[in-house]
């Protein structure tokens, strides 16, 4: 027993060595969304597109698709703007915009310029909407299932790895689901 | 070299280092003392001034105007105790971010609109989860949180109560004589006593 003892110290190491070591590799940027599996919250906003015509759950697609938090002032959504725009060549989901605390003439000009990958843009201009959605900042996007229930959700910018092993792979799931 | 060594003595009392005053004289530009420590004291006067500015321009901030002074107490409480989801390591009171702003903006409508702390927890938790919250839950993820240190007091304690039980009897055996060695001592003593 009290030989037994004397290992204490590193059995104590031990578990502080592997708590640490899994430490490293935890990106305290990504919260866990409690959003997942909820429904999206209800709200009636007006989009950049339609001028005074007001937008609620009602007019989102039927179908999986996503939803990207946007904003012009944000240059990681310039980032992935490319990917967004192919994704909607090729016709893989609708992509509805949240236009997230931006100025609507400038989101205007930033859409002009860079191309919309968008169906239509939500217009969030007091953050509210993004709030209800838990988010903190753009780009986020969600992957939207067919009866308008969150289903992933990435946070940050979405490169051509993430799309590829994260979205993708959610999209294809939430689809074969909606084909059942 | 003597001056030096003066001034350096007669100015320690007043707070000014060895250096600064090496410095100065080896520029030759070696001032009283006085003129030091004045200058410490209007620094000083300007930290503090600065510090008033900072706190003034904090209050700014709450730009919000509440009804009675518990509904602001409650306001300051809430956006103490919740975490800024974008700046993560300050709450939403010392946050500058967009979101902070936001979650602010909801908190006093919140409070405006009669909602009870436990409600506007509730809201916070189901947009946010349990990372918003400074002050951790108690659930069975967060056990080992709350009451972590508690163990590691107690068992600090066992350890030096297992040295302390360890250590007294060792000073009693060498400390206390047996009634024969204390014979002895006697003996001894009183051989030293005849021989004087």
């Amino acid at each position: 027993m009290s030989r037994l003892k004397l290992f204490l110290p590193v059995f104590i190491f031990l578990v502080l060595a592997l708590m640490l070591w899994r430490g490293l590799y935890l990106d305290p940027r990504t919260l866990p969304s409690v959003l997942i599996d909820k429904p999206l919250p209800d709200f009636t906003l007006p989009t950049i597109e339609r001028g005074d015509h007001l937008v609620s759950k009602m007019d989102l697609p039927d179908e999986p698709f996503l939803l990207n938090v946007w904003g012009s002032y944000c240059l990681p959504c310039l980032q992935e703007n490319p990917i967004l725009m192919a994704a909607k060549e090729q016709g893989v989901v609708p992509i509805i915009g949240v236009n997230y605390k931006d100025k609507i003439n400038l989101a205007e000009m930033w859409l002009e310029d860079n191309g919309s990958p968008f169906d239509f843009s939500i217009v969030d201009e007091d953050g509210r909407l993004g709030i209800n959605l838990g988010v903190y900042g753009a780009p986020e996007t969600f992957v939207v299932d067919a009866n308008g229930v969150i289903r992933y959700k990435h946070i940050g910018v979405i490169d051509y790895q993430s799309w590829q092993e994260d979205i993708m792979p959610a999209i294809a799931a939430v689809k074969a689901e909606a084909a059942n | 070299m003597r001056y030096l060594s003066v001034m350096a003595n007669s100015c320690r009392n007043k707070l000014c280092s060895r250096f600064d005053i090496a410095r100065r004289f080896i520029r030759g530009q070696a001032r009283s003392c006085g003129t030091q420590t004045r200058r410490l004291g209007h620094n000083l006067v300007l930290a503090l001034l600065l510090m008033f500015a900072a706190v003034s321009t904090h209050a700014a901030v709450d730009a919000f105007e509440f009804e009675t002074d518990e509904q602001q107490q409650r306001f300051r409480t809430l956006s103490n105790d919740f975490r800024c989801p974008m700046c993560q390591n300050t709450n939403l009171t010392g946050s500058g971010g967009g979101v902070a702003e936001d979650l602010r903006r909801e908190i006093y409508f919140m409070i405006i609109d009669g909602k009870t702390n436990y409600e506007i927890e509730q809201f916070m938790l189901e947009r946010y989860g349990d990372f918003i919250f400074y002050r951790p839950r108690l659930m069975a993820e967060t056990v080992l949180l709350w009451f972590g240190p508690l163990i590691f007091l107690l068992l600090g304690a066992w350890v030096i109560a297992g040295i302390i039980r360890r250590a007294r009897p060792q000073v009693q055996e060498s400390a206390a004589l047996s009634d024969a060695e204390q014979e002895r001592l006697r003996k001894l003593l009183e051989k030293i006593d005849k021989q004087d």
